[in-house]
């Protein structure tokens, strides 16, 4: 499927290139061709490997296997000073800079100007200014970059990388804090990069984006390249479905352990959302979901399905949009409003921001709880344990028993903890972002069925996943998002695959919702 | 001008306006207090810990911090106080010698075996303090009055302390260093972020070798002088200096998480304890209250508490200190 452009007029060749973190493959058989002067796109689901690829080559990872060439020589770095000596710069996702320092010193460090051994300041002021002026950006460059807001600190991400006169200009996501306005002035600097010969590597989620832009493309899947092919040999169905790893032509049986639902269990309107809006993240979103169901937000990555998620669970604020539950207008300011109201955010990152390793089982199962158990700031151990003994039991926790820490359990099982702990707090909707990422085969199968008895049980769910098989088949209803926007609304099961990947490619679906 | 700007003017130079305002207040109390002697004896027994805070400016820039200081000060001392017999030269070179040693060490640890500087330089210090206790006989070590050793620390320059006239010249060398040398900005940078610093390019961690090293040289220098000026090594000296270097450069409007800071403040900030200091003593000497060493410590400690949840209340608005300068 990869096709192979003239090798000897390759600016960039990346080839087999293996690495593996703690044993973990994060990166197997990757490669990456870029001819000079052409924009080429580079994209894949989350966990594909993209970010790791670029890591390896500007030298922040070191390769585990697999060679690479640049300008046709091997291309051995060992950081990203010296890629950046060497011709290859690179803006990261997250704007990499440092906001207390002033925005002359965040695009001129590493290169400055200097009269009789000491630095220029005027110079590397007008340097700065210039620089920026590409982007038709005037601002006191001598006020410390934190000044300004996001977009412009972009700019500022940009100006660095082409201000060191580079071969190779990698933008990861570089449009994902921009408005359209300031889109186009990027894109009108990436067009002129290019006019001068520059190569640049363009990652983006907006598939739009990389027709308007892009010459080439490259897709990546779980740490492989699956294709590559010029942007206007490919639709934009057939990118999404590779991307995901889905045969638009075949769809295959069932691939998850969510098997049919009683559909008359599920009751009346739980939560419903009228036309959510918080800044470029979430723009206009409508949803619903009722008592015993398991709604799912469908998309790509950078739809805003997690943001979405965060607004209704009060973690960020609301600029627009109205929200009920259980009928009753609701206006979460924190998250400790929306568990007041009866809801549970399992996140997408159990580690930075779910259990804590070190503490046991049973801890981390009661920690929310905690308040409910104890009296006069004396906790019941009693109710604690029973609380944790049916949890342990209920969700089939395999550990040592309640004071085993949940640093050595797996995957799935601390997954299970976590669940565990928002399921005792009662609640009424449960919103599980990402609920079997990272975990083995087997153990996804025991989350995605008890995911399916918790509604059963009568409990609202909201599940968001990138895996297509756990929306296609565990959601009753599901809501495709792109770009922040809620395109479709699809009932679950008898949905047609090719209608959501429509949906999340194309923004309308060639089938409207079934409803 | 906007009131962020304004905030961070007046958390850089509130300093010396603080200054400014306790050598009024001592002037007006005290007969003696703007006299020569007065002011000459201020200036040379701080110099020592203006000499130590410098460095440790500089590792706190970067978000670290060492507290070796004070031991690698003491073992200085010694080395400087054995070797002085064979004159200024020795004296200075054991002693700076010495604070390079350990400096070294804290680098590495920090650098190569990627240690918490916290850890690193708290074993540093407890090796450090050790060595100097071990070297000296576990005594004070006198040092030669022949070979014109002590004129570092007692000797003048014109009227100068001849011990002021090197701080001074080490703190003009490091706000050159800071303000227009990439090594400086790059020290900046590396505190406000240093994943960020690395992903540009920068060479974090040549630059956290040399601060640290940078850091025991100026301590082995402190050393020279209290060895030079007291007339001996003294094994047991420099406890708690770190946390009075600590003080000065968080006084002197130096962020303590690193990013942001100024060497000269730092400066106004070590006068600025040395003249609190100097200023308990004279109001002990009127007569109307005794305040005992302990005492002063206290105070000092209230003092400082004020300075940092000032710190804290001017930069909780913003979650960062505002600089004022990106250089000239």
């Amino acid at each position: 499927m990869i096709t192979q452009p003239d090798q000897a007029a390759l600016l960039l060749d990346m080839r087999d290139i293996q690495k593996r973190f703690a044993g973990i493959p994060a990166l197997a058989g990757a490669s990456l061709q870029v001819l000079p002067g052409e924009v080429h796109a580079l994209i894949g689901q989350n966990g594909g490997g993209k970010s790791t690829l670029i890591k390896v080559l500007t030298g922040y990872h070191r390769r585990d296997g697999g060679q690479v060439l640049f300008e046709q020589r091997p291309f051995e770095v060992g950081s990203p000073h010296e890629a950046q000596v060497s011709g290859i710069s690179t803006i990261y996702q997250e704007i990499n800079l440092v906001p207390l320092r002033s925005v002359t010193e965040n695009i001129c460090l590493g290169r400055e100007k200097r009269r009789r051994g000491l630095l220029d300041w005027s110079a590397m002021h007008a340097e700065a200014e210039r620089l920026l002026s590409r982007f038709s950006i005037r601002i006191d460059v001598r006020r410390p970059l934190g000044d300004f807001n996001t977009a412009t600190q972009q700019m500022v991400a940009i100006a660095r990388a082409i201000g060191f006169s580079a071969r190779l200009v990698i933008m990861d996501e570089p449009t994902s804090s921009l408005d359209e306005r300031e889109v186009s002035v990027l894109f009108s600097v990436v067009r002129q990069l290019k006019a001068e010969g520059v190569s640049v590597l363009f990652v983006s989620h907006k598939l739009d984006e990389l027709y308007e832009v892009c010459d080439r493309v490259t897709i990546m899947r779980d740490g492989h390249t699956v294709r590559s092919a010029a942007m206007s040999d490919i639709g934009k169905l057939e990118l999404v479905a590779a991307m995901l790893g889905r045969d638009v032509a075949v769809v295959d049986g069932h691939a998850t352990a969510f098997g049919a639902r009683d559909r008359s269990r599920i009751g009346d309107v739980l939560f419903t959302a009228q036309g959510l809006s918080a800044g470029q993240s979430v723009r206009n979103v409508t949803f619903d979901v009722r008592r015993g169901e398991i709604a799912s937000f469908a998309g790509l990555l950078g739809a805003g399905r997690t943001e979405t998620a965060r607004l209704v669970f009060g973690a960020d604020r609301l600029k627009a949009g109205e929200m009920t539950m259980e009928r009753a207008s609701y206006h979460p300011e924190r998250a400790a409003d929306a568990i007041a109201a009866g809801m549970g955010f399992c996140t997408e990152d159990r580690k930075a921001e779910g259990i804590v390793p070190e503490m046991t089982v049973a801890e981390n199962i009661t920690l929310a709880l905690l308040p409910k158990i104890s009296r006069n700031g004396i906790l019941n151990e009693d109710r604690q344990r029973e609380i944790v003994a049916r949890f342990i039991r209920d969700l089939g926790i395999k550990c040592s028993g309640p004071n085993q820490k949940v640093r050595e359990l797996s995957g799935g099982n601390q997954q299970k903890v976590l669940l565990a702990r928002w399921l005792a707090m009662n609640p009424k909707l449960l919103i599980l972002d990402e609920p079997t990422r990272g975990i083995d085969v087997g153990a996804k199968g025991e989350i995605q069925r008890l995911i399916l008895k918790l509604a059963d049980d009568g409990l609202g769910v909201l599940m968001i996943s990138s895996e297509i098989e756990e929306v296609m088949e565990g959601a009753d209803r599901i809501f495709v998002l792109r770009e922040g926007v809620s395109v479709a609304e699809l009932e679950g099961q008898a949905a047609n695959v090719e209608d959501v990947l429509a949906a999340m490619a194309h923004g309308g679906s060639p089938v409207e919702a079934a409803a | 001008m906007n009131s962020a700007r304004l905030i961070g003017i007046v958390g850089t130079y509130g300093v010396v306006v603080a200054l400014a305002a306790l050598v009024l207040f001592g002037f007006l109390r005290y007969e003696r207090f703007l006299g020569f002697f007065n002011v000459m004896s201020v200036l040379r027994y701080n110099s020592m810990f203006a000499l130590v805070a410098l460095g440790m400016c500089f590792v706190i820039m970067t978000g670290g911090i060492d507290l070796s200081v004070g031991s690698v000060a003491a073992l200085g001392s010694v080395a400087s106080a054995l070797a002085s017999p064979h004159g200024i030269a020795a004296g200075v070179a054991a002693g700076v010698g010495a604070g390079l040693a350990a400096g070294l060490i804290n680098a590495l640890l920090v650098t190569r075996a990627n240690l918490m500087p916290f850890i690193a330089t708290l074993a540093t210090m407890l090796a450090a303090s050790g060595s100097a206790l071990l070297l000296a006989g576990n005594q004070s070590v006198s040092v030669s009055y022949d070979s014109g050793f002590t004129a570092i620390g007692q000797g003048n320059f014109w009227i100068f302390p001849i011990p002021a006239v090197i701080a001074l010249v080490a703190y003009v060398v490091g706000s050159v260093v800071l303000n227009y040398t990439s090594t400086g900005r790059t020290v900046l940078a590396i505190g406000g972020g240093e994943d960020a610093s690395r992903l540009m390019g920068l060479r974090t961690d040549r630059i956290k070798f040399l601060v640290y090293v940078a850091s025991g040289c100026l301590a082995g220098l402190a050393g020279v002088v209290l060895a030079s000026q007291f007339g001996a090594g003294q094994p047991i000296e420099g406890v708690g200096w770190e946390l009075s270097a600590i003080a000065a450069v968080v006084v002197g409007g130096t962020l303590l998480t690193g990013g942001s800071g100024s060497v000269m403040t730092t400066l106004a900030g070590v006068l600025l304890l040395g003249i609190l200091f100097n200023i308990l003593n004279f109001e002990n000497g009127l007569g109307w209250i005794s305040l005992s060493a302990y005492w002063q410590s206290v105070i000092r400690g209230l003092f400082l508490l004020v300075v940092v949840l000032l710190q804290a209340r001017l930069t909780g608005r913003r979650g960062s200190w505002p600089a004022t300068t990106s250089g000239p």
